[in-house]
This record gives C-alpha cells, structure tokens and sequence, in this order.
C-alpha cells in the first residue's frame, strides 16, 4: 500500500505498472481527479491527512479484496487540467477492484482534510462542501 | 490543563493564525466545551464558532465528534467541512 501527499504531479502508467507486479492480480481499477476551469490552492493537515486516508483503505480492504493500493493527493498550487488525486486498486477481480476504488475515492472527499480555495482573478474563495458529497459517502452504509 | 489548537483553511485566516497554545480550566474536558470557550472569547470568535457553522473538529489527528474528550498535551483542531479529491 502506498499512501503520498505531495506537491509533485505523479503518473498513472508507472504506479498502476508499480500495483501489477503479483501474478494473482486480475483487475486494476483506478481514478483520477483533475482541476477544472479555475486556478486552486490545496490545503491539508499534515500527519491527519496520511492517516485519515491509510483508514479509508483498511476499511476499503475489510469490505473487498484489496491487494495493493496506491493513494496520491496533491496540494499547493494547481492549474486547471492539473492532476489532483489518484485512487489505484489492485484485485484478483475486477468486481471488487471497482467497488474498492470508488469507495475510497466518496470516502476521501468526506474525511481527509483537504481543503480548496479557488483563485478567479483578484478573488480568492474557499470552496464549500456539498451535501451530494456527504450523500455518496453515506450509501456505503445502506 | 494545556492543549495545542490548531485551525485551518477558512477558519485559520478568519481567526488571524494557524495554531496556538491554550492554558484551560479543568471543567473544560471536551470539544464541545472547548469550541464554545473559543466562542465566547468574541469579536472574529463568535463568528467563526457560531452554533450555526459547520465546524469540524480532530482530536490527534482524528476526527472527533463534541462530545470527544481532551486532556492536557492533546491536539484538537478546528476547521470546516472538508473538500478534497
């Protein structure tokens, strides 16, 4: 499992190549997040956010088969089209490497602490969290 | 007892700062109680801490609920709603 919270952009083929390597994976499932049209400021908790998210995968991997994983979030400043975060799961099936990956993908939004200020010329706004954000957590546990 | 409360994002530039070291009375054992002893102090205070703000809270780096307990040498922080990924 590979957890990182960096400045730094990272890349898709080299980390789902890095989670590919045992012969009993079948299936990987992954995502990536991306800045739209507005420049953004990414802020976190170091030391909360690693563990907020290292919690997320082990609940992830009590539910389905987890065999590896990798979790990149960025912070800093970030240019639209940039990369943001990457959710990468690694089963012997892909069944359980979709539901995994976006698991931790509604899980994250709502309790790794993360938070966005967007930059519209002169203005700088923080962004507000959406109740269809807390909605996509919540029906996990339905 | 001393505690380390730290406040990010919207709340860290509201409140003018990103961490601070608060001495507290012994009756001052939870998140709740604490939030509203920060409330009372006034001015930016009050608005920041306002019943009807969302305000999320992580007692050593883990989300915590008002009726969390703290003790001396814990760290709480204060922020809003998150809004990662």
């Amino acid at each position: 499992m590979k957890i990182s919270v960096q400045r730094e952009d990272f890349d898709l083929g080299l980390e789902v190549r890095t989670i590919s390597r045992n012969s009993k994976i079948g299936a990987v499932a992954s995502f990536i997040g991306l800045v739209r049209d507005v420049r953004m400021t990414l802020e976190h908790y170091p030391g909360m956010t690693e563990n907020a998210i290292r919690k997320i995968v082990e609940e992830a991997a009590g539910r389905w088969q987890v065999m590896d994983c990798t979790v990149i979030h960025r912070y800093g400043e970030l240019e639209p089209n940039d990369q943001i975060v990457l959710v990468a799961v690694a089963s012997a099936h892909r069944g359980d490497a979709f539901a995994a990956c976006e698991f931790i993908m509604d899980y994250l939004k709502t309790r790794a602490p993360f938070w966005k200020k967007e930059h519209r010329g002169a203005a700088a706004t923080w962004v507000e969290a959406k109740a269809a954000d807390d909605d996509a957590a919540d029906r996990w546990n339905k | 007892m001393r505690v380390k409360v730290l406040f990010f994002a919207s709340m860290r530039e509201q409140l003018g700062r990103p961490s601070e070291e608060i001495e507290l009375p012994a009756s001052i054992n939870t998140v709740g109680a604490l939030r509203d002893h920060l409330r009372a102090r006034g001015g930016v205070w009050e608005t920041s801490f306002a019943p009807n703000r969302a305000v999320r809270a992580a007692v050593n780096q883990d989300m915590a609920q008002g009726n969390a307990s703290i003790k001396t040498g814990d760290e709480v922080a204060f922020f809003p709603p998150v809004t990662g990924g």
